[in-house]
């Protein structure tokens, strides 16, 4: 049972002192808590007998000791058991971090960020119930009932074994209820993730609902949505009704019968009025026990399935890190690429992306991958940063199996600038700066003039400082793929690899940023991946792909010349710009 | 790390005029809601009942030894506990009623209002924040209706009750009792108002936490490619951390809060024996009361402490129902005719005249458009990219307004049509398919009941989908993922034609598809565009050779101006922006058709 909890192991011996602490207290403060009721069978019973006043004085002091005591006790429960679940929560977090961290790119790929997120947080946010609240709430109430049951036995056992009756059957109901809820809350969650859904469509989709008059058709779909919504809630509202009623029942039965059992037993002189009282406030400090029980047990099992959940996680392999392959001896690299008969796919049974790719790129020089969309031009420079690995064949730097070379150097040495261009919501600043290991000022000024950002950045409310994003100014697309170009080059990388990375910057802001790149690429090596022939017109070398096949390759005229896939699309855009001149 | 601004905008716990625009919505219901708080006030009086038939059982039968009495107590009691627990089943069941049913009417209310919306609204916002309006929102204020307004009475009353009875048996003890009522009370609120303190301190970090994730998550590759890994987990930690620490400070308060009510609680119980001790010596006072009076002590906790948390409730509903309300009053609604022109013996012709248009007020991207098509007539519109012919679709349907110049139907201005009879003579068929979660069949009628079955299927056969539907294992009636997912595009686009065919309208409006389909597909959307366009007036933005080739006119549209209109050799003979169009966009398709 619950073999998915028992991970949980680490963290509660990291905190081992502090739980056998907070265990400890839970035992004092119950001892105190339960010899209250006998400090009161006391007085009431001195008081029916109408003996000394200043006996019935001290038990009241003594009550109120004892409950401060007690209270103090229960102050360092929370201080223990508590902050040690939100502890290891932050260790769980910790951990779970650390890990994804490391999951390559196909991870992420795979799945949702709302899909990781759910694990982030909701999972581990029911694990976290588990480690403090269940466990605190079973040790005390376990503990309290079987302080409470021997006393109970000792004072009176007919009476105990009356009074208790109830409670077993009561506890059991709890259990049952709990677990319709959750069953029902459940549905209900699928129903107002309908809802959302349907709403989402709708609102997605509104032209066309628009366009075909269905807006009654949709409102009276989404009527029946919500009312199915309803029906559900109430359902759960049913159930969940029994609620207090159980509880009332729990309280108020055992009551009853001790009233009734222990007043004839007082009629009978066989029991006395301040041990009847005793057993009605030992009850009142039962009732909690008997609902946590069944409240304990259903959250343990929902902490045991989000636990598996995350173990699920926690057991993707890393698949592209350091391995003994590595040489840790290489700390730097020069900038020559080699491919040698790579092979590429993203899984098993699907086709190859890159299908027995050869090439070199010498040291210093300039190359660019030209093709069409889907053509494999993106997972070929993956390859080089070991985003992802080959299938087959070798991807060499230096002469050097990239898998040789520590991660770490790997990629502190290529500039990568990916196609969606991704910035933190973080000052412009700090954006551009964020490969760097120091702050540098000077580098984001330089840098910045290159990726011809300078204009835009005193347009800016607060220049560098400028936050983007969320909370601050939204960029525009190429503003966007500039700045990101800007953060490749600040970390003076050897090998500069541009994937599609001006798309969004008009062909003129182009043309000076390539211009201005020249001079900062001199003993580098750089690859350009483009739609655009006048982005790759100037490289060294041009590869066209097709079909994960390097079809062409040479210079700009050498291309042309060759009258292939390269000088259609060249005739093609010379059109293209003519036609957008016009006008 | 940027500075973060604070995510929780609380509002007031109480705002009258909200508060009153709420409470419309309960009207409906206010029959549940008497019965709801009539039921409260008998269980809130029954539990007090309580300690007194206790007291009577101890000072009266025990003490007199008469056990058919003790017995009689006993069955009123059992009495009293049946009927409040049946009563308080009813009574949660009909205040969460009061609360679903208010909300789903605020929900299917809001639903509708946004439904009549127009695209500039949608432009403007996410779509996910109007879904968390019509969600999340909506259902932040169950809480109010239901248990929020009703319970209020039942606390009151409890207290209420409970003040009566412990007066009615000893009003000097009740004083010495109620003297640690201040304290409770004082306690209580100042617990609340700490614990709403580090709770917002605790959601602020809480959502810290969570757009840190999502960023990175999201970002993950560029953390990557910078080998940022060690510096990034250096900043989850301290992000982490600050979550820890406020979640320890608020247990703080809740570890001191607790053990002081017990305490409180004890020192009322010793001040009961104190002083009761003391009448009873005197005998002034039954050994039963003290009894009756330890319970009311328990009893009096709970009122207080729930109507402390009632603070939050409100909180929280005022600050989902202004959003919600702010939405409901958005009038961004494309005004419609207050004396709408029907349009009999529709013809289907249409005549832009002097039209110019802008999304952004002074940005014109239709600028100074007239032309004039004949009924039945189809017409191709080209252009690069950015010259404006989706914007044309957007004013002809009045998914927006013109800004200068007119639209006429059949010689009728647009905004003199009705909305509804407007959309019901024009459909459009756009770009990027928009296919629903449901079947195919669905997909195709979008749920109107006047497209029968047959006529799907016939809409089906005449634009070729037919084909590809009869091979799916459950034929029309086919699980259509959510955006179509496990369709490819050109069968999507095959269902948008059979959708647009089913409906039969007297306009079409076509936005081809610009994304590539193999040959085959490629033959089955020509086939099923001209039987489209046929026998109604059509306009077509268009991506093929042969809808362009077909149409009766076409308008060349560069950068807002309309260029040339002719024919297709009339327009390549001219040599203009057509003829270099057509290289550059259409050339390449001849060698599909000769194929």
């Amino acid at each position: 049972m619950f073999k998915n909890l028992s991970h949980l192991k680490k963290y509660f011996k990291k905190y081992k002192n502090k739980i056998l602490l907070g265990i400890l207290f839970i035992v004092l403060s119950n001892i105190g808590g339960v010899y209250i009721p006998i400090l009161l069978k006391n007085s009431i019973d001195d008081l029916k007998n109408n003996l000394h006043f200043d006996l019935v004085i001290k038990n009241v002091l003594l009550v109120i000791a004892t409950s401060a005591v007690a209270g103090v006790f229960r102050f360092m429960i929370r201080q223990t058991i508590i902050v040690v679940s939100r502890e290891i929560e932050y260790d769980l977090r910790q951990d779970f971090w650390q890990h994804i961290q490391k999951l390559p790119l196909r991870f992420f790929q795979n799945n949702s960020t709302g899909n990781i997120m759910a694990h982030a947080t909701n999972d581990i946010s029911a694990v976290r119930m588990f480690v403090g609240p269940s466990i605190m709430y079973s040790i005390d109430t376990g503990m309290r009932f079987f302080l409470i049951l021997p006393i109970m036995l000792w004072m009176n056992t007919t009476l105990t074994l009356f009074a208790l009756l109830p409670l077993p059957l009561l506890s059991f109901a709890v259990y049952l209820v709990m677990k319709k809820i959750h069953v029902r809350y459940t549905k209900i969650q699928e129903k107002f993730s309908d809802l959302t859904t349907k709403a989402q469509e709708n609102f997605s989709g509104i032209r066309v609902v628009k366009s075909y008059l269905r807006e009654d058709y949709e409102i009276s779909q989404f009527e029946k949505e919500s009312k199915e919504y309803l029906k559900r809630n109430m359902d759960l509202v049913k159930i969940r009704s029994l609620f207090q009623p159980i509880f009332y029942m729990i309280a108020g039965l055992s009551s009853i019968i001790v009233l009734w059992k222990g007043g004839t037993m007082i009629i009978n002189n066989q029991l006395s009025l301040g041990t009847m009282f005793a057993f009605l406030t030992y009850l009142l400090m039962l009732i909690w026990p008997m609902i946590a029980f069944g409240w304990v047990a259903n959250m343990v099992q929902q902490a045991d399935a989000s636990m598996k959940r995350l173990l699920k996680i926690f057991n993707e392999p890393y698949e592209i890190s350091d391995s003994e392959k590595t040489n840790y001896e290489i700390k730097s690299v020069n900038g020559e690429i080699e491919f040698k008969n790579v092979k590429f796919r993203y899984k098993e049974n699907l086709p190859f992306v890159l299908n027995n790719i050869s090439f070199k790129i010498a040291k210093g020089s300039t190359v660019a991958f030209i093709g069409n969309t889907g053509v494999g031009k993106t997972s070929l420079i993956n390859l080089i940063a070991r985003l992802y690995d080959v299938t087959e064949g070798e991807v060499l730097i230096d002469g050097i199996n990239v898998k040789s070379i520590p991660l770490q150097v790997l990629r502190k040495n290529i500039g990568l600038v990916p196609q969606d261009s991704f910035l933190f919501s973080d000052t412009l600043k700090n954006n551009i700066m964020y490969g760097l290991e120091n702050q540098n000022e000077k580098i984001v000024e330089y840098v910045s003039e290159i990726a011809q950002l300078k204009k835009d950045v005193e347009s800016f409310p607060n220049g560098f400082e400028t936050i983007l994003g969320e909370r601050g100014i939204t960029l525009s697309g190429g503003q966007k793929q500039r700045s990101s170009f800007a953060r490749a080059l600040a970390i003076d990388p050897k090998i500069l690899i541009l994937d599609d990375s001006f798309s969004a910057v008009d062909t003129h802001t182009e043309e000076e940023i390539l211009k201005g790149l020249k001079n900062f690429m001199k003993d580098r090596t750089s690859i350009i991946i483009s739609h655009r022939i006048s982005t790759v017109k100037d490289c060294d070398k041009i590869f066209v792909l097709d079909n994960g096949k390097i079809v062409e390759e040479g210079n700009h005229l050498e291309l042309l010349e060759l009258n292939g896939i390269y000088a259609d699309l060249h005739n093609k855009q010379l059109l293209e710009e003519e036609l957008s001149e016009l006008g | 790390m940027a500075e973060q601004k604070d995510d929780e905008i609380l509002g007031k716990a109480y705002d009258a005029k909200l508060m009153k625009r709420l409470l419309t919505y309960i009207k409906p219901y206010r029959k549940y809601v008497v019965l709801a708080i009539f039921m409260n006030i008998v269980v809130a009086a029954l539990p007090s009942l309580r300690p007194v038939l206790t007291k009577i059982a101890v000072d009266d039968k025990i003490a007199n030894h008469d056990y058919n009495g003790l017995l009689l107590i006993i069955s009123a009691l059992f009495g009293i506990l049946i009927i409040q627990s049946v009563i308080q089943y009813f009574l949660t069941y009909f205040t969460e009623l009061i609360g679903q049913k208010t909300i789903y009417d605020l929900r299917t209310q809001l639903f509708s209002h946004v439904q009549k919306l127009s695209l500039k609204y949608f432009d403007k916002v996410p779509i996910g924040r109007t879904v968390t309006r019509v969600t999340n929102d909506v259902d932040a204020l169950n809480e109010m209706f239901s248990s929020g307004i009703v319970e209020i009475f039942s606390d009151v009353f409890m207290i209420v009750w409970i003040l009566v009875f412990m007066f009615w048996m000893s009003w000097d003890l009740s004083l010495v009792t109620l003297a640690v009522l201040p304290i409770l009370i004082f306690a209580t609120f100042l617990f609340r108002k700490k614990v709403r303190e580090t709770y917002r301190d605790v959601r602020k970090h809480l959502a810290r936490l969570n757009s840190y994730m999502q960023e990175h998550i999201t970002g993950m590759n560029v953390v990557q490619i910078f080998s940022k890994e060690k510096d990034e987990l250096k900043n989850f930690s301290a992000i982490n951390k600050d979550h820890k620490d406020a979640n320890i400070r608020s247990i703080f308060y809740y570890a001191v809060f607790y053990p002081f009510v017990e305490l409180l609680n004890s020192i009322a119980i010793g001040l009961i024996i104190w002083y009761g001790g003391g009448e009873i010596i005197q005998k002034q006072l039954t050994i039963g009361v003290l009894f009756a009076f330890i319970q009311f002590v328990e009893m009096f906790w709970r009122p207080v402490r729930d109507l402390s948390e009632k603070y939050n409730i409100l909180q929280g509903a005022m600050a989902a129902s202004e959003r919600i309300f702010k939405l409901l009053d958005d009038k961004t609604i494309i005004q419609n005719p207050v004396n709408p022109i029907r349009l009999n013996n529709f013809k289907g012709e249409i005549e832009f005249k002097n039209v110019w248009f802008a999304y952004n007020p002074g940005e014109y991207v239709l600028k100074n458009i007239s032309f004039k098509i004949n009924p039945g007539e189809t017409i191709a519109i080209v252009g690069a990219t950015g010259a404006g012919k989706t914007s044309i679709i957007n004013i002809l349907t009045r998914f927006y307004d013109v800004e200068k110049g007119s639209i006429t139907i059949d010689g009728i201005d647009i905004k003199n049509i009705h909305e509804k009879d407007l959309r019901k003579y024009v459909s459009v068929v756009l770009q990027d398919v928009f296919l629903f979660s449901g079947d195919i069949k669905t997909n195709i009628s979008l749920g109107n009941e006047n497209i029968s079955d047959d006529k799907i299927i016939e809409a089906a056969k005449i634009v070729g989908a037919d084909k590809f539907i009869s091979q799916l294992p459950e034929k029309y009636n086919e699980e259509v993922k959510e955006k179509g997912a496990t369709l490819s595009v050109g069968q999507r686009q095959l269902i948008s034609f059979a959708r647009a065919l089913a409906y039969n309208p007297q306009i079409l409006i076509l936005d081809e598809a610009t994304s590539s389909v193999d040959t085959e597909t490629e033959i089955l959307i020509q086939n099923a565009i001209e039987k489209l366009l046929k026998g109604r007036t059509s306009i077509v933005i268009a991506h093929r050779l042969s809808t362009i080739q077909n149409a009766d006119k076409i308008l060349v549209m560069h950068k807002g101006d309309l260029k040339e209109i002719g024919n297709h050799q009339e327009l390549l003979a001219k040599k203009g922006i057509y003829y270099k169009l057509y290289q550059l966009q259409y050339k390449d398709q001849e060698i599909i058709k000769t194929n």
